[in-house]
């Protein structure tokens, strides 16, 4: 029915996805970019494997109340919520561990408990849990107008927050205890630069999956770092680049068949970022 | 005297098993120039930290008459080579504007006066040439100096330096302390961790001794004297300078 | 008790070895900073499966083995080179290497049409664990990873004093005549060897955890490195034994009438370990006080 759909109305759904890849490409480029000035690449990869169980919880919870389970705001509230919690863990056990163990421990434990709960899922047998997996990859042939104007809402919500919270967040990442001393509360900044990475994960979900999308936060900042001098050229460039990525592979997997969205964007962010390194790396090892 | 700018009483920081400050006390006059003077691992940059609240360390704080919560727009802190990344994509004029955050605030516009000031700072550290280089092209003296700049964009009456002069060369080390004098002159207070023994009474005018607890407090012709240093230091210094 | 033989013995046999494989470097990787490593390399597996299976046209374990190998090796340089040439910290150059190779690799399979016949990705990442039953032999997967965790069992004991040392103390072991750089990299040879041979097995999922999850539990109960490892060893196959028990029993206590996938439970066992252990050394450290 899906391919039914794409061939009748092949040139709306094209760019309608092609629209809203751009704005997700643009989106977390620029959370991306105060992303990865904070050091935390990583942590947004845990992050999106932690939605794995939320996605499969409330899934059996929207089937338990009746319904087929396919409504997607409550399948995000159930990633967001796991999210959160794979978050509030890397945290907790980052007292007692380096970050980055406590960050893949995170990710490998939750992602288990989700593919556990998907297995479960599919035991039951009950709903329409058909394509619940296509969270890992992501699958944009389905998108539906909806789905794309809550990508450009969040999308757009997340880049004015972040252009509202340009200054604590730069000074926070170049240098967290000149920072407090101005009267930013460091924690406070980070905590909110998590939730619009979050907000980025959640509706990344359904064009990159949850695999991929550490790509479109992390890949267009690096390559923007390589060129920028300053923080808001960098996330305006990484913005820009993601956006660009984000509608060319929407529209270079509309146009071939079998291409799938999600990896042609990560690998044409990834080509920007290849031909940037070779002319702006630095030579000296 | 009702407002002195920093007054510590009782300062005790525990690390674990280790007590970096015991019952250290301290008052700073205003207009003075204090170097923090004592051995390694004296507590000196605990000392500062624990003062501005970085640390968590018991004991009674007051600046300028009150918590120094209340004052923080008023104290400024260069802290010892920051630990930055120094690849970050920022230019010195961008790190001297993040000193002017509470004036520009989240939103407000940096406009002309503030670009002004940050060059004015940029200019007394004798670093406006350099406004538009990226922080880490910079060499560690000069990168010290844009730190200072930092600190001084803030407009504070209270300035603590975590040794400002660790590691810079001559020429950042004499445009350090005459924009300390300088500051001085208008009136703000400076207290500094310092380990060069031979420049102290150069540079400043008083001494607070340190190993854990206060040895000595006071002007440097009175202090800094050999029987103080010797129970700051242990005789070992002594016997090296004989 | 035949029954508990043929289809319960060899997977849960097949996940404590892989368990051990991935455990035993896991602990240096833990130590080094280097704990993200087995994300990156679990990832970039895929890519050279489909591209040694597009070559040689094999499905042939031993031929995709050394697909994955040369993949995992591959990745490692690269993220050594973009962490030099664009002087990143070393996790945004993993993430942004191992998310190309896997597109890559996602690419691959779906224009090539190779998905749904010889391979699929749901398949890499969550393994299939439960179909390596003893029939009408042991499987091979067996054979292979008892001779891989025994081969790095035997690495680590010969290299371990050296290895040590480099791992706390590089610049110290540089002057030692210790050939440090060598080390690292023999390291990450036996994290990409673990890697590839568990992943065959029981996916990237259980790899990632495995790598990580048992020496990070053992690393916050103790403070001596030999128990550390022994302990770490000691979590891997409770969590591989446990772990496959309940996903294959637990539903069915429950009275549900299927399994529910064993890689992910192995996984999330692995995870409460360590939040246990976490928990057991927060406690004591307040003892302490």
């Amino acid at each position: 029915m899906i391919i039914d759909a794409l061939l009748l109305q092949a040139g709306y759904n094209a760019a309608l996805v092609s629209l809203g890849a751009a704005l997700l490409g643009a989106a977390a480029g620029a959370a991306g970019a105060f992303l990865t000035l904070r050091r935390r690449a990583l942590m947004s990869d845990a992050m999106a494997h932690a939605t794995l169980p939320g996605i499969g919880l409330a899934f059996l919870a929207m089937v338990a109340l009746g319904g087929d389970g396919r409504f997607l705001p409550g399948l995000m509230l159930g990633a967001g919520l796991t999210a959160a919690a794979g978050l509030w863990a890397v945290q907790r056990l980052s007292r007692q561990l380096a970050e980055d163990a406590a960050t893949g421990a995170v990710l490998a434990s939750f992602y288990g408990a989700g593919i556990v709960i998907l297995t479960l899922i599919q035991g039951l047998g009950v709903g329409r849990p058909a394509g619940l997996e296509t969270v890992l990859l992501g699958s944009t042939a389905g998108m539906l107008r909806a789905d794309a104007l809550v990508i450009g809402f969040g999308g757009a919500a997340v880049v004015a927050a972040l252009w509202a919270l340009r200054r604590p967040l730069a000074m926070v990442a170049f240098d967290p205890i000149h920072a407090r001393l101005m009267g930013i509360n460091p924690r406070q900044m980070d905590a909110l630069l998590m939730a619009l990475v979050l907000a980025v994960v959640l509706v990344g979900l359904n064009v990159t999956g949850l695999i991929l999308i550490v790509a479109l936060l992390v890949t267009p900042a690096v390559t923007a770092r390589l060129w920028a001098t300053t923080v808001s050229g960098t996330a305006g460039l990484s913005a820009a680049l993601g956006a660009a990525c984000g509608y060319g592979g929407a529209a270079i997997s509309a146009a071939v068949p079998d291409l799938p969205t999600g990896p042609v964007i990560v690998l044409l962010a990834a080509g920007a970022f290849a031909l940037t390194l070779v002319i702006r790396g630095h030579a000296d090892g | 005297m009702s407002q002195i700018p920093l007054d510590v009483r009782d300062l005790t920081l525990r690390y674990g098993d280790v007590l970096a400050l015991d019952g250290a006390t301290a008052r700073f006059p205003k207009a003075s120039m204090t170097a923090i003077v004592g051995p390694n691992g004296a507590g000196k940059s605990s000392f500062l930290k624990s003062v501005l609240g970085l640390e968590a360390a018991s004991g009674e704080v007051r600046a300028f008459g009150g918590p120094v919560a209340d004052a923080m727009a008023r104290i400024a802190y260069v802290p010892q080579r920051a630990a930055v990344d120094w690849s970050f994509p920022v230019r010195v004029i961008d790190v001297v504007l993040m000193g002017c955050y509470r004036q520009t605030g989240l939103l407000g516009r940096i406009d002309r006066r503030f670009q002004a000031q940050a060059m004015a700072c940029l200019a007394r550290v004798g670093m406006q040439d350099f406004a538009r280089r990226q922080i880490g092209a910079l060499s560690g003296g000069q990168q010290q100096r844009v730190f200072l700049a930092r600190a001084l964009a803030q407009g504070a009456e209270l300035y603590l330096l975590d040794e400002p002069f660790a590691g810079v060369d001559a020429a950042t080390e004499a445009a350090i302390i005459n924009v300390l004098k300088g500051l001085q002159a208008e009136g703000a207070t400076v207290i500094a961790v310092h380990h060069d023994l031979s420049t102290v009474a150069g540079y400043f005018d008083r001494v607070l001794l340190l190993n854990r607890h206060t040895i000595a407090e006071g002007p440097v012709a009175e202090i800094f004297t050999r029987d103080a240093l010797a129970r700051a230091y242990g005789p070992s210094l002594m016997l090296a300078a004989e | 008790m035949d029954e508990f033989l043929i289809l319960s013995l060899p997977p849960m046999v097949i996940a404590s070895l892989a368990a051990l494989a991935c455990a035993l470097p896991g602990n240096f990787l833990l130590l080094s900073r280097r704990a993200m490593l087995g994300d990156a390399m679990s990832h970039v597996v895929l890519p050279g499966i489909v591209v040694a299976f597009l070559l040689t046209g094999s499905g042939n374990g031993w031929v995709m083995g050394a697909g994955a190998l040369c993949a995992a090796g591959l990745s490692a340089l690269l993220i050594e080179f973009v962490t030099r040439r664009a002087r990143m910290e070393p996790g945004a150059a993993m993430a942004v290497v191992f998310t190309a190779m896997f597109a890559l690799g996602v690419v691959l399979l779906e224009m090539t049409g190779t998905s749904g016949i010889h391979l699929d990705v749901e398949h890499a990442l969550y393994g299939n664990l439960e179909t390596l039953i003893w029939l009408p032999g042991p499987p091979p997967e067996l054979a292979r990873l008892a001779l891989i965790a025994a081969g790095l069992a035997l690495a680590l004991r010969m290299v371990w004093r050296p290895l040590v040392l480099a791992t706390f103390d590089p610049v110290f072991a540089q002057t030692m005549g210790i050939p440090v750089a060598w080390l690292r990299a023999g390291l990450t040879a036996a994290t990409a060897l673990a890697a590839v041979a568990a992943f065959q097995a029981v996916g990237s999922i259980l790899t990632i955890s495995m790598l990580i999850c048992p020496a990070a539990a053992a690393r916050l109960l103790t403070t001596r490195l030999p128990v550390q490892v022994a302990v770490s060893l000691g979590f891997a196959v409770a969590s591989a034994v446990l772990g496959y028990v309940l996903a294959g029993y637990a539903p069915l206590w429950l009275g549900l009438p299927y399994t529910v996938s064993a890689s992910g439970m192995i996984a999330t066992v692995s995870g409460l370990m360590l939040v246990g252990a976490a928990l057991t050394a927060s406690h004591r450290a307040r003892a302490r006080l």
